[in-house]
């Protein structure tokens, strides 16, 4: 709890109420009135945790509940104004900050977003490896809603187990995909580790989120193609 | 702090309830009962909420407004399918509807007002002072205008809404506060209008809400349909009667249908007694529990697909629920709970009162909030995703459905033309692909300053606060000033006509008070008219002439001022009448007393 206080970046650093000096605490010292979170902050900061992608996400939802006990609007019905804007404005960051931490791709994507300056959504690109693959698909997929529409029981189902084969092998790619995801998360973590040594190792890690860029971008074309296939069966 | 009361504003009956000590406690009226039905009449003699309101459903039913809350948020559009089952008449005006009560055309959240100024009414007697704010429940699945609308309810009915609570995340509340339990529990709540289906994970005293999901139109209301249906065929089939013009017929056998239902959820059958109209005898009719149960199947089975839905985005599997709870007085019919229980794998509770634990769980959080419970603490989220229409009618989302709240999205606009001085955003919420499939909350207009295209940076915020309800700022990036924003409303009301509505429903209240007193004082002045002229005509020559003339100049000056609307002028007329008789009727009392006695002995007396 003490280590969170002391990095949280604050919009001021100054109490908007009494003025006090104020070092990263979220609650002045002197007054005790909540302190809003800065507009720059960013979420991994805003959780008390180094920008690494490998979490304990059951520390993170403690973390996540403590702070929750701090910021929620529920606890400032009867305070003044400022003090209620400041907790709807901190909680809001709080809860966007546990919901892209949480989920391991968001994070990923967070985290190429402050790093590497990526847009907020990464365009998908097909695998060059599954490129035959992919133009199978895409012919089963036709052939599949033509033999609907014509009401041709025999080849919509020959169809549907092509696209249900091929389905198969999106997945096995995608399992892949994040396995290597995997590796690369652990990869980065040894790098920020380091970093605090001496070395930032800018090459290493420009190298590593590039990767991780790819894969995601290939991630997001399976994962859109097997969607295609899940509405086109269902 | 003054006191905040937990409000269930149902769409059958609503409660409204308070913390004891450390045990959240309904409030009963009068005859210790704790519901309220929400029913709102309007009669010759004065407006009727609740129980007084519900018996005049059969006999009043043009000017018997029940399920309010169906339309509450929603245009006409929305409820052209349900029209004919309603005997009362729905117009539109600025894409809200209009209910026709008595001679205004009120909107939905007039008419709630009135059940909530009965709740607080209620409370306001049980404590013995003024209440002014609440916090108040809403279904889970609610959109903004839904809960906006519930809001202006609120206002009107001279409430602050501390806080809108869903449904199901406050019988959570009341159910883990007895309970003391931790895990992930499923709420599953059907009642007379609406379904939820919430997943939350409580440990440590957080509420954390993982998944909601729902549908607005699909409740006990549905369910009596079906039956009513079935009579109607059956009603032109032997009797070549048709409901259409016989709003009284239409409303008995709702009532009918909704009592058979719910004695089949504990009776193998139940028949149905309805006079027909013209004396033409009675309709009778047997239904047994597997009639009915084949005629709302598909209805519970339309609520298993949000559930599947809820438990997918929740990330866990239906396996993984701890508990399943039932909320909602529909959650009695067996056949729902069988479904439910299918579904989870495991026997849902349902000990605790499945009509109070909203209303409970309300009171709960109105403690919470007024600085009492301090361990608890609930993390809902917002249902719907909220999204913008972009160029080519598509949606493009900005907050996506589950969402913890409160939470906030940031968006850049810009100017495509030189000069242009406004860009318009369309809001929306809803989870289809095209704007035109989501549901339009409201239309903005930006103002921007005139400047070359592309240069001007306003940055748009869509703050959603903890009660589910969307607020938009906007900021000039360059400047750093706030922008103004003008906000249209798609299903709402504007600020100025909740402020009208607030005024209204004083002036009615002060006009129906002047209306009753009127005609108590217009009965009252009947009353002695009679009885003074009896007096004089049998007992006149009692009478002096002297008093027999002050008699009928008092009588004469009462008749007068009945011809006004001035109440105090007709009670000032009865006292003088009253003052003028005084002697006559003392001298023909005692000599009614004298004729009495004169026969009888004296033994008798």
């Amino acid at each position: 709890m003490e280590s969170i206080k002391k990095e949280l970046p604050l919009a001021r650093s100054m109490c908007w109420h009494c003025q006090s000096d104020i070092g990263g605490e979220y609650f002045c010292g002197q007054c005790v009135k909540v302190q809003p979170l800065s507009k720059d902050i960013d979420y991994f900061t805003c959780l008390g945790l180094p920008r690494k992608l490998n979490i304990d996400t059951v520390s993170l939802e403690t973390k996540f509940y403590e702070l929750s006990r701090a910021f929620h609007p529920d606890f400032y019905v009867g305070k003044s104004e400022m003090e209620r804007a400041v907790s709807l404005a901190n909680s809001a960051i709080l809860n966007q900050a546990y919901r892209t931490l949480k989920d391991p791709i968001q994070r990923v994507e967070y985290l190429l977003r402050l790093e590497a300056g990526a847009a907020k959504d990464i365009p998908g690109k097909a695998p060059a490896d599954l490129f035959d693959t992919i133009l199978e698909i895409q012919e089963h997929l036709e052939e599949f809603h033509a033999a609907k529409s014509e009401g041709n029981a025999a080849s919509a189902a020959r169809a549907g187990d092509l696209l249900r084969n091929a389905r198969k092998a999106l997945e096995a790619k995608r399992a892949a995909l994040e396995s290597r995801l995997a590796e690369l998360f652990q990869i980065w973590d040894r790098l920020v580790e380091k970093k605090t040594q001496a070395h930032a190792y800018p090459a290493e890690k420009e190298q590593t989120l590039k990767e991780m860029r790819d894969l995601l971008s290939q991630r997001t074309y399976v994962t859109n193609m097997l969607q295609n296939i899940t509405e086109a069966l269902e | 702090m003054a006191r905040i009361v937990g409000i269930d504003l149902g769409t059958t009956n609503s409660l409204i309830a308070y913390m004891k000590g450390k045990t959240p406690t309904v409030i009963q009226g009068p005859e210790g009962r704790t519901l309220v039905p929400s029913i709102v009449a309007y009669t010759p003699t004065g407006i009727l909420v609740g129980d007084a309101a519900k018996e005049q459903l059969v006999h009043n039913p043009e000017h018997t407004v029940y399920s309010v809350k169906r339309f509450m948020g929603k245009g006409l559009a929305d409820v052209t399918q349900e029209l004919q089952y309603f005997p009362f008449k729905l117009t539109e005006q600025n894409g809200v509807i209009r209910l026709q009560f008595g001679n205004k055309a009120l909107t939905p959240p007039e008419i709630s007002a009135m059940i909530l100024k009965e709740l607080k009414a209620r409370a306001e007697a049980f404590f013995g002072e003024e209440i002014r704010k609440a916090v108040i429940t809403v279904p889970a699945y609610f959109n903004d205008s839904q809960r906006q609308a519930t809001k202006d309810a609120g206002k009107i009915a001279g409430l602050e809404v501390v806080r809108i609570v869903n449904e199901p995340t406050a019988a959570s509340l009341a159910y883990g506060l007895q309970k003391r339990k931790q895990g992930t529990i499923a709420v599953y709540d059907l009642g007379g209008g609406t379904f939820d289906i919430s997943i939350l994970k409580l440990k440590d005293g957080i509420f954390e809400v993982l998944a909601t999901n729902g549908n607005t139109h699909l409740g006990g209301d549905d369910f009596d349909r079906r039956l009513v249906d079935v009579m109607m065929l059956d009603l032109k089939a032997k009797h070549g009667l048709s409901v259409e013009g016989r709003p009284k017929l239409q409303q008995e056998l709702r009532v009918r249908a909704e009592q058979a239902k719910c004695r089949l959820s504990a009776e193998a059958q139940a028949t149905v007694h309805v006079p027909l109209p013209d004396s033409k005898g009675e309709y009778r009719r047997t239904f047994s529990r597997a009639e009915l149960e084949n005629l709302v199947n598909d209805l519970i089975e339309k609520t298993l697909a949000p559930c599947r839905q809820a438990i997918k985005d929740a990330g866990i599997s239906a396996t993984d629920v701890d508990e399943v709870v039932l909320v909602g007085g529909s959650t009695r019919i067996p056949l729902v709970q069988q479904r439910v229980q299918a579904l989870f794998g495991k026997t849902p509770h349902c000990e605790l009162n499945p009509d109070e634990v909203v209303a409970l769980g309300a009171a709960v959080q109105a403690d919470i909030l007024s600085g009492g419970i301090q361990d608890m603490l609930l993390l809902d989220v917002t249902p719907l995703t909220l999204g913008i229409e972009t160029m080519g009618g598509a949606m493009s989302s900005l907050i996506r459905r589950n969402t913890t709240i409160p939470t906030s999205a940031k968006e850049m606009f810009t100017t495509f033309v030189d000069g242009q001085t406004s860009v318009d955003i369309h809001i929306l919420q809803g989870e289809r692909e095209l704007a035109k499939d989501n549901r339009s909350l409201a239309r903005f207009q930006l103002k921007i300053p005139p400047l070359p295209a592309g240069v001007p940076r306003v940055e748009v915020t869509f703050m959603i606060d903890a009660n589910g309800i969307l607020n938009v700022t906007a900021r000039d990036v360059r400047t750093g000033e706030a922008q103004s924003i003008e906000v249209k409303p798609s299903y709402g009301l504007s600020d100025q006509e909740i402020e009208r509505m607030i005024r209204d429903s004083f002036v009615y209240a002060k006009q129906d008070i002047q209306e009753r007193q009127q005609i108590e004082a217009m009965n009252e002045a009947d009353l002695i008219l009679r009885a003074t002229e009896k007096a004089l005509a049998r007992a006149g020559n009692l009478a002096t002439p002297e008093e027999r003339a002050a008699i009928q100049e008092a009588v004469a000056s009462l008749k007068s001022a009945m011809t006004s609307v001035d109440h105090r002028a007709i009670r000032a007329a009865i006292e003088k009448v009253d003052k003028a008789s005084y002697s006559l009727a003392e001298k023909l009392m005692n000599s009614t007393l004298q004729e009495a006695l004169k026969d009888k002995k004296l033994s008798d007396v």
